[in-house]
């Protein structure tokens, strides 16, 4: 059982706040959820490297070389809130 | 004339014998748009560049120029990155949000001549199975619209079956790009995993991933795959291996091949529209000249399991980038400032995800935290390790795997949106492939008795799309259904 504790505890790690309706569902959703993942514990894997992709792990080798990059300006351009060609931020002290 | 069940190789030919302008194609799909999708809501937005891309194409076909797809318009899930067209992620988080580059797969389309019409919905991140999750509302199943279209790419899917595109882009991290193809009848092709570059696709789950076609044809997804496919160095999970000809190396008779059907899928509960059209498929392959032969994945009955651990663990590592600093959606200060820096990211992250992404990153957190991490990411790394060798020797059996996509039809709106854990499961049938890396393909057979649209699901082992497309033709030879349009298209 994922208690409201446990969640808010969780949302806090993943730094998003939560609205009342996320903070009272979502105990009992985890809970369910986590259950029913609880199969996996059903499988020996002692000795069993885990798999983190699955790709065939080739090295593609390369010069660093410095390259050209002209999209500074339109990187700006998204920002939120800008200053000059710098990113700006609310003061966040507290 | 009429474009909308007309497969890319005709309107190529049209094109190339100059029939008629890439410029008229291309207004030809945007007035469909324009006048179809209000309800069907397949597109976040049309580019208004189009009819220039389309005009430059048409001189180039002047010019005497080719191109592999010159002039051909198509759709992109709104999960590619697009220089100069706004791309969403269909969350608030990217509203607005035009990016400075294009992903290599929408920049080896348009190197060869295609025709952006504009991005399509999906469920927000790419996360979902019905494409309920959108912050730009749910896609309808053009073939009823009380039903979902499938997800997570829902919006190319439906674009493809309402003739709203000829083809689109998609991409699949446990099924996305093969289950709304089968709820909207149309072809999903999902590449082997490092065929297809990732770069300047919002990612999801870096080691699931892949982007692939959605189609009315088997060959045409087998043109599509080929063009998008290949190394990248900007993606160094992608391979150096050659990209074969795939579409003119197609071959329907299936003489010699043997075709596997999954023990464990027809143990499971099959709706009856399911298990008759996969009934259909088993004597298709058959009349074709294959051998069937019977497997067993018993670890399959897992998947959901372990995919949703891998998949919610590096979505929450992927996703912790959102920060409303750089770019993205960023609460109002001005009125509430801050209290501290956990404030400021917690608000625009909290306001700016919709609650299954939410969820998801929750519970990649809960997943990698100190105390759960052997149990869970580290547990899910191992079977998946271990499902990983049972296809390989079911492979040492059978060329292909055929099974089902889903074990039901599309489902009604709002029918499984309130219970996560029930929408998970859906993903039953899918999940396998990206865990594994395999290709995976959804070929349309037929329809219900409801008259929703049911595909089958062929699989193969790494870096062999070839046998699939060629099981593909063959079952779309018989089944005969592509040329279909849904009502009211």
């Amino acid at each position: 059982m994922i208690s409201k504790e446990q969640i808010l505890k969780i949302a806090k790690l993943a730094r998003l706040n939560l609205t009342p309706e996320e903070e009272a569902s979502f105990s009992p959703q985890f809970s369910a959820i986590l259950d029913y993942f609880e199969q996996m514990s059903e499988v020996d894997t002692s000795d069993v490297l885990p798999m983190i992709t699955p790709t065939e792990m080739e090295f593609h080798w390369r010069e660093d070389q410095a390259k050209d990059w002209n999209m500074g300006k339109e990187v700006i351009e998204q920002a939120p809130e800008k200053s000059g060609n710098l990113f700006k931020v609310p003061p966040v002290v507290g | 004339m009429e474009f909308k069940n007309k497969s890319v190789f005709e309107l190529k030919e049209l094109l190339e014998k100059k029939t008629v302008t890439s410029v008229e194609m291309t207004k030809y799909f945007l007035d469909r748009i324009e006048s179809l999708d209000q309800d069907l809501n397949a597109y976040i937005q049309v580019s208004d560049k189009a009819l220039d891309e389309a005009k430059k194409a048409d001189d180039k076909i002047q010019a005497g120029e080719k191109g592999r797809l010159l002039g051909v318009p198509v759709g992109i899930k709104d999960l590619l990155c697009t220089r100069g067209i706004q791309t969403t992620a269909a969350s608030k988080m990217l509203e607005g949000f035009v990016p400075p580059y294009s992903a290599t797969v929408v920049e080896k389309l348009q190197s060869e001549g295609a025709v952006v019409l504009g991005k399509l919905n999906l469920d927000e991140f790419a996360m979902g199975s019905s494409n309920e999750n959108s912050y730009f509302g749910a896609v309808k199943n053009p073939w009823n619209k009380e039903y979902v279209s499938g997800g997570s790419s829902g919006g190319s899917a439906a674009a493809v079956a309402a003739g709203l595109a000829p083809v689109t882009i998609g991409t699949d991290t446990g099924g996305s790009i093969r289950q709304p193809a089968s709820f909207c009848g149309v072809v999903g092709m999902k590449p082997t995993y490092g065929r297809v570059s990732r770069y300047g696709i919002v990612a999801f789950a870096s080691s699931l991933d892949q982007a692939g076609p959605l189609s009315r044809t088997v060959k045409d997804a087998a043109l599509i795959s080929e063009v998008i496919s290949g190394f990248d160095e900007n993606d160094s999970t992608t391979s150096e291996r050659s990209v074969p000809q795939w579409s003119a190396s197609i071959n329907e008779s299936l003489k010699g091949k043997k075709v596997g059907l999954v023990k464990e899928y027809f143990e499971s509960k099959l709706h009856e529209s399911v298990q008759e059209q996969m009934d259909r498929a088993i004597e298709f392959v058959k009349e074709a000249g294959a051998e069937v032969v019977e497997v067993s994945l018993s670890l399959s009955r897992l998947a959901i399991p372990v995919y949703y651990m891998v998949a919610t663990s590096e979505a929450s590592s992927n996703l912790a980038r959102y920060d409303g600093v750089r770019y993205g959606y960023r609460s109002n200060f001005d009125e509430k400032p801050a209290s501290s820096l956990d404030d400021f990211y917690e608000r625009n992250r909290g306001e700016g995800f919709g609650s299954e992404v939410k969820r998801r990153i929750m519970l990649g957190t809960y997943a990698l935290s100190s105390g759960y991490y052997d149990a869970y990411y580290k547990k899910a790394g191992q079977i998946r390790r271990l499902l990983a060798e049972q296809f390989q020797k079911a492979f040492e059996k059978c060329d292909v795997l055929m099974g089902p996509v889903t074990a039901t039809p599309a489902f009604k709106l709002g029918d499984r949106i309130s219970d996560p854990l029930e929408m998970y499961l859906n993903d039953i049938f899918t999940t396998s492939a990206n865990l594994v890396g395999i290709p995976g393909m959804s070929v349309p057979m037929g329809f219900s008795k409801e008259g929703l649209p049911v595909g089958v699901q062929l699989m193969s082992s790494s870096f062999s799309e070839q046998v699939l497309f060629d099981v593909g033709s063959a079952l779309e030879q018989r089944a005969d259904i592509w040329k279909g349009l849904p009502n009211g298209y």
